[in-house]
């Protein structure tokens, strides 16, 4: 098989499971900025937490992978509505730097929890023995993880957007997210539904961030560390939007996978670049509202 | 004749299928105390943010004292002499009534940008701002932030620093909303005494407000002109009457 | 009574006697912590940074999670002249700034066009851009194991850095006093005031007919500036520069010693700045972990309680 279509190839399928990670992390991110207009620079330790924890589960429970995934979520979701309720409520509609300095507390805060608990090194990653290895299609053979990340993700995806369009909840948010006076008059209790998004946007990034792992190490610094990116996905895909962080997180993803492959000297120079020009031509982002 | 002091002709604007601009044609003439009415959502304060250069028409033109300033950003209109208040007070909310005015006089002066002169050594400037605040009746408010004044005195300020800018046309956007009936007495004042050469447009729900202070009315339904007229003859208006039925009948 | 209130805001910028305090306290320092001078330079070197950040986010009311920027590529300009056998320090210094002042232009121009989200998010992106350049001219840069090499020359020919700080100290503080002299002139100045103005409510000052965009391009510049001469003194003075001068925890600290003495009042970094370091000199080196978290929940707790730091504290109780 030619080179170049080989390396194409690669870059093709392993900026797609980038993507897919970013996604999944970033999509709370993104309706939660929307809807609540709450810049929350911690999203990324919801993601750490959800790597923590399975691996964390899976150790010392024995618990089987996918069981330890939802189980660390659904904690993750449990924890985020505390802080909700407890912290973040206290500064809707307020001043952005306030909200930016509460929620760098809590990264640091993090970073510090992590380490005290888990030690500063990198999380070693535990496949589970049927996911490792490669898979072979007899032209190119690629690491069944990453496939299986690809296709779970994927399965997220369309329930999530499945369960947006369809559902009453998900109405109750696209509503919300469009216009909060007018859905808080029609009697959408924002309340409720600002700790029902705020768990689920939470819930996913853990999904994220554990299933994830093998691509986003998992470390105390992660939130830091990773935060660019989820800022990135959220600002070029436009607040508040579930389809927008998709198409940017395909763009990014591939975009920094080939250009990390292509031209490593530069690193993630590009996508910064990328970003900055998309953000020029578009401040709202790709499906931002004007 | 000397051109009218602003103008609008055919002037659009939607977002989407909202359309808040429908062919507006306009014509405030020089010294004119006129005012804007219509129900809620009629576009009366878009038509403000157009006028403005807050917000860019999709067609038609916008003429400040005969010349075309429609692609003009909203600094430079401010400089021509095109002033406006604000619906809801929109003061630096945390600087006294002086630093708020004598801001704005600093502007129109030129000297807004200096970066060596200490602000005090722009005393002409300072005094001007407080004279402004004296005639307004602010004076024992000129150093306390405008966030902690009441409401009907932040809506003089909101005046105050409009004058400030010297303005030859003049948008104030309900000068007496959300004012208790016991403080609207001076702003109406106000008002009536500005200077006659001050092209003066109201935007007004207070129809007792409005039939005092307006020489000439217009009515403004779904972003379009439904009529224009004296008081009595806009009082009189059957087509007025219905749009207001519901809400206000004038008596 | 009405020449009154017209005085009292036209003598707003004269010198007060408090203002004094924060120089004297410098030299009792001095002389008073003879073994504690490095510690002190660091500590004056970076008011002048928190001082840069109060300008831009104080004054003018711009979030920005990227000022390390500035103070990195101070830095590192500084520092490369030094490892590449130009060690004059008192152009350093001015490559510095004006490097860290032209990278605030460029990206200024940019940048603040937005507001917002997108603004936050484009003042890091530039910030880990430049991180990432840094990371990979490891030729230039050194890389993640620092920049080497650097020797800086004695100031005018004569003054040495010598090991004990006496010259690095007071090397900072001449510098710092300069640099406070000129921020204090362009805050009382018509352009500083417009800047609270811009800050307080942009709406109403595009009313008036001000530039916004253009006075917002001028502070970030000038900030950016004393940021990188900031930045250049730190590396002049230690003899070393790391990627983490540009890092995202740099430019979040830096916010955190700002807000711990109060944003927009000039001395707020005077305040915090040596707060938090001798905190962190004491406390970080026992156990690094509870120093993050002791800092964070501090973060959170300010924010909930205490918005105007230490120097708000001092308003409130004075009403």
């Amino acid at each position: 098989m030619g080179d170049t279509l080989s390396a194409l190839l690669s870059i093709g399928f392993h900026g797609l499971a980038f993507a897919m990670v970013l996604y999944l992390i970033s999509v709370g991110l993104s309706v939660t900025m929307g809807l609540m207009g709450f810049v929350n620079l911690a999203h990324g330790v919801f993601a750490m937490a959800g790597g923590y924890l399975t691996t964390s589960l899976m150790k010392r429970l024995d618990a089987p992978f996918p069981l330890a995934l939802l189980a660390a979520a659904a904690l993750v979701a449990l924890v985020s509505i505390a802080l909700e309720r407890l912290l973040y409520r206290r500064l809707y509609g307020g001043d952005e730097l306030d909200q930016v300095l509460l929620t760098m507390g809590l990264v640091f805060m993090s970073i510090a929890g992590a380490t005290f608990l888990w030690g500063p090194l990198q999380q070693p990653l535990q496949l589970p023995p049927q996911l490792s290895g490669q898979i072979d299609f007899g032209f190119r053979s690629f690491p069944i993880y990453r496939s299986f990340l690809i296709l779970c993700s994927a399965a997220l995806v369309t329930a999530l957007w499945l369960g947006v369009e369809r559902t009453r909840f998900g109405a109750r948010v696209r509503a919300a997210v469009d216009n909060l006076r007018m859905a808080q008059s029609v009697g959408i209790d924002t309340s409720r539904l600002f700790m029902a998004t705020f768990a689920l946007g939470s819930g996913l990034a853990a999904l994220g961030g554990g299933l994830g792992a093998d691509l986003l190490t998992i470390n105390p610094n992660y939130a830091l560390q990773n935060l660019v990116y989820f800022l990135i996905v959220v600002a070029v895909g436009g607040l508040g939007s579930i389809r927008g962080p998709f198409v940017a997180a395909l763009l990014i993803g591939i975009a920094d996978t080939g250009f990390k492959y292509l031209l490593p000297e530069f690193g993630a120079f590009f996508i910064y670049a990328l970003t900055m020009a998309i953000l020029l031509w578009r401040p709202r982002g790709l499906f931002g509202r004007a | 004749m000397s051109p009218p002091a602003l103008e609008t002709r055919g002037l659009r604007k939607s977002f989407g299928a909202l359309t808040v601009a429908n062919g507006i044609d306009f014509r405030l003439e020089r010294g004119a105390r006129h005012a804007l009415i219509g129900p809620n959502g009629a576009g009366k304060t878009s038509f403000v943010e157009l006028v403005t250069g807050a917000l860019r028409p999709n067609a038609g033109d916008i003429l400040l004292d005969g010349a075309e300033v429609t692609a003009l950003p909203q600094a430079p209109r401010v400089k021509r002499g095109l002033v406006r208040t604000f619906q809801i007070t929109a003061l630096f909310r945390r600087l006294s009534v002086l630093e708020n005015v004598t801001l704005a006089i600093c502007e129109r002066q030129g000297v807004g940008g200096g970066l060596f002169r200490p602000s005090g050594r722009y005393r002409a400037a300072i005094e001007e701002a407080f004279a402004l605040i004296e005639r307004l009746g602010l004076a024992d408010d000129a150093l306390r932030p405008v966030n902690t004044l009441a409401y009907g005195r932040q809506r003089l300020t909101e005046i105050a620093v409009s004058l400030g800018l010297a303005p030859k046309v003049l948008l104030l956007d309900e000068p007496a909303a959300g004012v208790p009936s016991s403080e609207t007495g001076t702003i109406i004042e106000v008002i009536e005494e500005l200077p006659p050469d001050i092209a003066l447009l109201i935007i007004e729900h207070d129809m007792d407000l409005v039939f005092r202070l307006a020489r000439h009315i217009t009515v403004l339904v779904q972003g379009s002109v439904l009529v224009e007229g004296p008081p009595e003859a806009i009082g009189a208006d059957p087509r007025v009457r219905q749009v207001y039925l519901g809400e206000r009948v004038p008596a | 009574m009405a020449e009154g209130a017209v005085d009292a805001f036209a003598r707003r910028h004269r010198y007060r006697l408090l203002e004094a305090l924060p120089w004297l306290a410098a030299i009792a320092a001095y002389i008073a912590f003879p073994s504690y001078l490095a510690l002190g330079a660091q500590i004056l070197a970076t008011i002048l940074f928190a001082l840069s950040a109060d300008l831009v986010l104080g004054y003018a009311g711009i979030v920005t999670l990227g000022h390390a920027a500035f103070f990195g590529t101070g830095a590192y300009t500084a520092g490369i002249l030094a490892a590449h056998s130009w060690g004059e320090p008192i152009t350093g210094l001015i490559a510095g700034g004006s490097a860290a002042a032209l990278i605030g232009l460029l990206s200024g121009l940019i940048v603040l066009r937005t507001t917002g989200l997108t603004l936050l998010m484009q003042t890091l992106v530039v910030a880990t851009m430049l991180a990432e350049a840094a990371n990979k001219a490891s030729f230039i840069t050194g890389g993640d194991d620092g920049l080497q090499g650097m020797e800086v020359w004695p100031i005018f020919g004569r003054l040495r850095f010598d090991l004990f700080g006496n010259t690095a100290y007071f090397y900072c503080l001449t510098v710092l006093f300069l640099c406070w002299l000129a921020a204090r002139r362009i805050v009382h100045s018509p352009f500083g005031r417009s800047l609270t103005g811009i800050r307080e409510n942009v709406r109403r000052m595009h009313a008036i007919g001000a530039p916004v965009t253009q006075r917002r391009l001028v502070i970030y510049t000038i900030a950016a500036g004393f940021a990188g001469i900031s930045g250049a003194l730190i590396a002049q003075t230690t003899q070393f520069v790391s990627l983490s001068f540009l890092s995202l925890e740099r430019s979040g600290t830096v916010l955190i010693m700002l807000i711990i003495g109060g944003i927009g009042r000039l001395y707020g970094a005077f305040i915090g700045v040596p707060l938090y370091m001798i905190a962190q000199d004491r406390f970080s080196t026992i156990d690094p972990v509870f120093w993050y978290f002791w800092i964070g929940l501090m973060m959170v707790l300010l924010v909930v309680f205490a918005r105007g730091g230490i120097l708000g504290l001092f308003e409130r109780l004075r009403r």
